[in-house]
């Protein structure tokens, strides 16, 4: 793990779970793998305090245990699954996607779901369906059947997954004290699990609760404790846990980044025909394929959603568009069945990361540089006077935008001897791009501009916190009032105790947190782009 | 390689021509320092994307961390006392108890060694302090009485018989309300005060106000 990794899931461990687990996690981060006592004697925490900050973490999946170097008799050793813990930055993209695809009721299931780890299905219906309830109008309810049938859409569509069993538990119920737990070196994958997908068998019915306002009070509040703890006796799916799918989200997003990428180079019916083929292939393309499944041009055109008889010919041209375009998006592999055509999932990820290196360079250093920089990424190596003539730039602002390129390490200089003294003299220095070091070194930064953000965003917060405070107060000041119907003009006068100067710093304060925020989402983007190419290269070796 | 060094004549180790300038070219001069913390930038970062999604997911990422701040996983750490030890510590009772989960997990997805007792519910915990205390209060009373057998019996018939309903009464009353919700920050540490009178005001306006326990009337 690099410093600037283990920086950013410390600052994410931290929003998320509080200092303590920041603090175990971090440990657990740069030491590897380590077992309990001795996480409580490093750190110097009070041991009940690593054990509740170890349960939340594996609770998350965050964390992985196993039998240790000692074999199965010796103590338990845990490590940090640092992906994991990436992952929570990306969060609202997922809910987000959960809401575009299966609705309100989706959302709401992923989230519950991402926010406490796993869950087993009747909790997740029954909390699901009173949250959908407490907005819906008075009178309505939400019926257990509809969360029931989106929850299982989810799962079909391999979105949700089950959590995989331990190798102990069959025999936890016997209560043996030494139970073999699996070996720590490789966690079992949850796919591997036949069950992987299967719906348990459960009767759930009824209706959403609304939680009833205030008035109704402890009597309410008791019941909701008891509903709590009762949560976890009534279910009949008892140890079928189930966990976001995070590698099939990834697919997704993958696949949609790869049909914006044909929308703008190409145009809108290209992208559709894209979209049709992706979709048409989701099943069948296992997840590190370099390309989907061979798809003839007679099934893309009976899949399309819009088509009349006489397009036949006009989706003939968009294909072959495609195939010649220089993207390499889509490759022709046969010409069975009017043509059989694949969509070629690796290079199109290398183009989107070469297009984000491209992008950066531009943004960075002006648009010649990036001339310069894409000839070099084209034309793999070149001496500096060559540079100079293929770019059309002068000599001297030429030989000033590699040197700063050479210094940013965005360009690397290869050595080639004529003479086996290397002789400066005698040496041929060729300027060259590697596209995939140069990812890798893009994602560090990313990694640590995300880092930079929180931290000014936590640094914002903190120098401003006796005016969000004062501000929360009269805002809690203010319901109160009005839930006990207060008059217009204790309202105002209470509104009126933050003064205008103080507004504007709220409203300023705000502002930046959203840009900050806005910032981290898109840094993000970047994010899992550049990871999933690094991802693609490293599955075809 | 011995030969043409040249004293005090400036060679460069490498050939100047491939690198493009003259030997009269001022070379950049070299640094000092560590380059500067925010470095002037050439060019204007671009503009953030804008949008319906993107303002829909800025509110999402708001709500997660502010929701996340209230479920049982976040875990806090004891404030550590920073000044003279006050008497409304003892009954602050909002210090988290390390000895006790506030979520129930799978134990058996755990392992047995991260096994927390969960925190049960106040009722329960309450109780033995009750049956504790008649005892104590008996004990006390009986030395007392052993050192004024001789003065006063029939007082001290009077007075055991006393005790005697008195715990009979209690017996009575923890078996009749065993369920029941009592208040007992009443009757927790034989004080005359309720709880909340020892807040020290750190959490006001942070609580909802359906908690009627204030001290002020």
């Amino acid at each position: 793990m690099t410093t600037q990794e283990v920086r950013l899931c410390g600052l994410l461990l931290q929003e998320h779970f509080g200092n303590v687990v920041e603090k175990v996690g971090t440990h657990l981060i740069r030491s590897g793998v380590l077992t309990l006592r001795a996480l409580a004697h490093e750190t110097k925490l009070p041991l009940d305090l690593v054990k509740k900050s170890l349960c939340v973490l594996v609770q998350h999946g965050m964390c992985t245990f196993g039998a240790g170097r000692r074999g199965p008799a010796g103590p338990v050793e845990y490590r940090i699954n640092c992906e994991h813990v990436f992952h929570m930055l990306r969060y609202p993209r997922y809910i987000y996607t959960a809401k575009s695809l299966y609705g309100d009721t989706g959302e709401l299931i992923v989230e519950e779901i991402l926010q406490r780890g796993h869950m087993t299905m009747s909790s997740t219906v029954k909390t699901v369906a009173d949250r959908l309830t407490h907005n819906m109008p008075e009178g309505q309810s939400m019926d257990y059947s509809e969360v029931v049938s989106v929850f299982s859409q989810l799962v079909e569509t391999h979105f949700l997954q089950r959590c995989p069993p331990l190798a102990s538990a069959g025999s936890s119920s016997s209560g043996a004290v030494d139970t073999p737990l699996p070996v720590a070196t490789q966690p079992t994958e949850p796919e591997s699990h036949p069950d992987c997908y299967k719906l348990p068998y459960i009767n759930l019915t009824g209706q959403g609760k609304r939680r009833r306002s205030s008035e109704d009070g402890e009597a309410d509040q008791c019941a909701a404790k008891k509903a709590r703890t009762d949560n976890s006796e009534c279910g009949d799916d008892d140890g079928i846990y189930w966990q976001v799918n995070f590698q099939r989200f990834h697919l997704h997003f993958r696949d949609q980044a790869i049909i914006s990428a044909v929308s703008c180079k190409l145009d809108q019916s290209s992208s559709e025909i894209v979209r049709t083929m992706l979709r048409m292939s989701e099943g069948t393309t296992p997840a590190h394929a370099a390309f989907t499944q061979a798809l003839s041009a007679n099934e893309i055109f009976r899949a399309l959603l819009s088509r009349s008889p006489d397009a036949r010919p006009i989706l003939d041209q968009y294909l072959s568009l495609l195939v010649d375009d220089p993207m390499e998006f889509v490759g022709k592999t046969g010409d069975s069945g009017g043509g059989m055509y694949v969509v070629n999932l690796h290079r199109a990820l290398a183009n989107l990361a070469r297009a984000t290196l491209e992008s950066v360079v531009q943004e960075r250093f002006g648009s010649r540089s990036a001339r310069i920089f894409r000839l070099l990424l084209r034309k793999r190596h070149l001496e500096q006077k060559q540079v100079e003539d293929f770019a059309m730039i002068p000599a001297k602002e030429a030989k000033d935008m590699l040197y700063k390129l050479l210094s940013e390490n965005l360009v690397q200089l290869q050595e080639i001897p004529k003479t086996p003294d290397y002789a400066p003299s005698r040496t041929f220095y060729l300027y060259t791009v590697n596209q995939l070091p140069t990812a890798r070194l893009l994602l560090q930064h990313c990694y640590k501009t995300v880092g930079n953000l929180i931290e000014r965003r936590l640094y914002e917060t903190k120098e401003n916190k006796r005016l969000l405070e004062k501000s929360q107060r009269i805002e809690a000041i203010l319901a109160s009032l009005q839930a006990t119907g207060a008059e217009a003009a204790q309202l105002t006068e209470v509104e009126e105790m933050i003064t205008v100067p103080e507004r504007q710093q709220l409203e300023s304060l705000r502002h930046h947190i959203n840009k900050l925020d806005s910032s981290e989402n898109q840094v993000d983007e970047t994010i899992f782009l550049l990871k999933s190419y690094i991802n693609s290269t490293q599955a075809s070796r | 390689m011995a030969g043409n060094r040249g004293r005090g004549r400036s060679q460069f180790t490498f050939n100047v021509d491939t690198l493009r300038f003259g030997r009269g070219d001022s070379l950049p001069t070299s640094a000092h320092t560590p380059s500067p913390l925010f470095p002037p930038m050439q060019f204007r970062p671009v503009p953030l994307h804008t949008g319906e999604e993107v303002d829909y997911m800025l509110a999402l990422k708001q709500e997660l961390r502010a929701s996340s701040k209230n479920l049982p996983f976040h875990i806090k750490a004891a404030r550590t006392k920073t000044d003279v030890a006050r008497y409304s510590d003892k009954y602050q009772n909002g210090e988290p108890k390390y000895n006790c989960i506030e979520w129930s997990p799978d134990w058996s997805r755990m392992p047995k060694e991260l096994c927390i007792k969960v925190q049960k519910t106040r009722k329960t915990g309450a109780k033995p302090q009750l049956t504790q205390k008649p005892k104590v209060a008996a004990r006390k009373e009986e030395v007392l009485q052993k050192l004024e057998t001789l003065e006063k019996r029939e007082q001290e018939q009077h007075s055991e018989e006393e005790e005697d309903e008195e715990k009979k009464k209690q017996n009575e009353e923890e078996e009749e309300e065993p369920d029941e919700d009592y208040d007992e920050e009443e009757l927790e540490d034989e004080t005359d005060y309720i709880i909340s009178y020892f807040d020290n005001g750190e959490d006001f306006g942070a609580d909802s106000d359906d908690n009627m326990d204030e001290a002020v009337c």
